[in-house]
């Protein structure tokens, strides 16, 4: 790692640490050694207000988007397929996916409520939202850039339409997939901060930053923020290196 | 008699629902072990001649016949090398290979087995584990030969396989393929613009005119293989030849 890459983390640590001692104000702006303890000991219930430790949230938070993040997933990529390959079928969605994709996630937050009541169901439902649009169009661009001799190779070598789908199209598609999986996902985590601040909810790490600020402790927020940055960069970490690895032939297609 | 074309005509609907003529009564039948080249200018239609004979594209009128049987869609006898992006690029090369047996069902030593033997065809063995994208163009173009062989058809159809490669890469190639041929002795229906490759490789060259493509004439090479470029003879066929296709151009 070029050492450029941490300068700036490192000055704003700093900074940060003197603003703080300048402001003196821990509700505007907490110092390092506040907000630190809490995140060098996650799994103790002891810093935050009796809310679960932030490991426990955090948990939570990941289990929610997973289930969001799932359910968009099994729905967007079969329909994506089905789109991509299909003239007839990309024409009859199309028009009700132009519509409802500009929509944010948090723009259904009431109608979820009123569908679902307060729960896990409403909060599945906003992540699904939010992760569902990238996965489906990333697919149908992914279906749709396949190129056509690939699907004729084997065509000419005998490959029934389901072979086809599933040794060419698929795996043809799949960096662009991949790619779609990757943003939704990003959007997924962010929309779980939002959607834990319905009422009623209780756990969860955005519950858990809204809930500290109505006691003050901002080194909380700060500490729960902190741990949102740092599981949503370790996730698309993950990402990168799977399409580093397996799909390292994109753009060199010959 | 192996593969016969009776009346070949293909039409296609313009957008303004006019109709255009690519092909019109192409009639040709080639012997078992025949080399065989469709030559004429771009927009000849000798492209979608030879996409009708793979099984992609259904003349408007017409028959293919193999020993007798009709032909209608792809037929498991035959195998056809596209000019390129014809690799998957997520497959290595042997992997490649294997893609025609696997779609057949073969088992998995079966096809290693039968792979490993096409790849040393074609002398690509070191090559085996890389993929498409580190490969120059002519070796490209050698594994998807290897991926056709690989199958065993009695036809192979090519579709300006050397078209995208450089000049010496392509004289490579075509002497190579001529290796190949003899070795397996394949039919071969190969399309190409290039009246160099067609005198060089073929027992007969199958002249196209444009728009519509009609059969202007069919040439047949009686030189002896390997031929040589700067024989007397070879350049006075490969003039003879040109005149047909110039005179097309001049006449359009």
């Amino acid at each position: 790692m070029r050492y450029q890459r941490v300068l700036l983390p490192i000055i704003l640590v700093v900074a940060w640490e003197i603003a703080a001692l300048a402001i003196n104000n821990p509700f505007i702006l907490p110092s390092l050694e506040t907000v630190v303890p809490i995140l060098i000991n996650p799994f103790s219930a002891s810093f935050t207000l009796g809310t679960g430790s932030l490991a426990e949230n955090a948990a939570i938070s990941i289990e929610r988007v997973g289930l969001g993040f799932l359910l968009a997933t099994a729905i967007a990529i079969p329909l994506g397929v089905l789109m991509g390959r299909s003239r007839a079928l990309n024409d009859f969605f199309d028009s009700l996916i132009e519509i409802l994709r500009p929509i944010p996630p948090l723009a259904w937050v009431p109608l979820a409520l009123a569908w679902f009541k307060i729960g896990l169901t409403s909060i599945v439902f906003i992540i699904f939202i939010g992760a569902f649009f990238p996965i489906l169009l990333n697919t149908i661009d992914g279906v749709k850039g396949v190129k056509k001799t690939w699907i004729e190779v084997a065509t000419t070598l005998g490959a029934s339409e389901r072979q086809v789908l599933l040794k060419v199209v698929l795996p043809g598609a799949a960096p662009t997939v991949w790619t779609g999986l990757r943003v939704g996902f990003g959007i997924a985590w962010m929309c779980v901060v939002a959607a834990e601040w319905l009422p009623g909810i209780s756990q969860g790490l955005g519950y858990l930053i809204l809930y500290a600020y109505n006691f003050g402790q901002t080194n909380l927020i700060i500490a729960g923020m902190v741990v949102i940055g740092l599981i949503g960069l370790a996730i698309d970490l993950v990402f990168k290196k799977v399409e580093k690895k397996w799909f390292s032939w994109r753009g060199l297609e010959r | 008699m192996a593969l016969v074309l009776d009346s070949i005509s293909k039409s296609f609907s313009l957008a303004d629902g006019s109709m255009v003529d690519a092909l019109s009564g192409i009639s040709l039948a080639v012997a078992d072990s025949e080399f065989v080249s469709v030559l004429g200018p771009s927009g000849c239609g000798k492209t979608t001649l030879l996409r009708i004979v793979a099984g992609l594209e259904t003349p408007t009128s017409g028959t293919i016949t193999l020993d007798g049987e009709r032909i209608a869609g792809p037929s498991p006898r035959m195998a056809m090398i596209f000019q390129e992006y014809s690799l998957y690029p997520w497959r290595t090369v042997i992997d490649n290979i294997e893609f025609g047996l696997e779609i057949r069902g073969m088992t998995w030593e079966e096809r290693k087995k039968r792979a490993i033997e096409y790849l040393d065809l074609v002398g690509l063995r070191d090559f085996a584990g890389r993929f498409p994208y580190e490969l120059s163009g002519g070796m490209r173009q050698r594994v998807a030969v290897a991926r056709a062989l690989a199958i065993d058809p009695a036809i192979l159809l090519m579709d300006e396989p050397f078209g995208a490669l450089d000049a010496q890469t392509r004289n490579r190639l075509q002497r190579e393929l001529l290796d190949i041929w003899e070795k397996t002795r394949k039919t071969v229906l190969f399309v190409t613009h290039s009246v160099d490759e067609a005198v060089y490789l073929s027992d007969r060259i199958v002249v196209l005119t444009p728009r519509p493509g009609r059969i202007r004439e069919i040439v047949p090479i009686g030189l002896p293989r390997p031929r040589e470029r700067t024989d007397v003879e070879f350049a006075r066929i490969r003039r003879y030849v040109l005149d047909h296709v110039e005179n097309m151009a001049d006449t359009r």
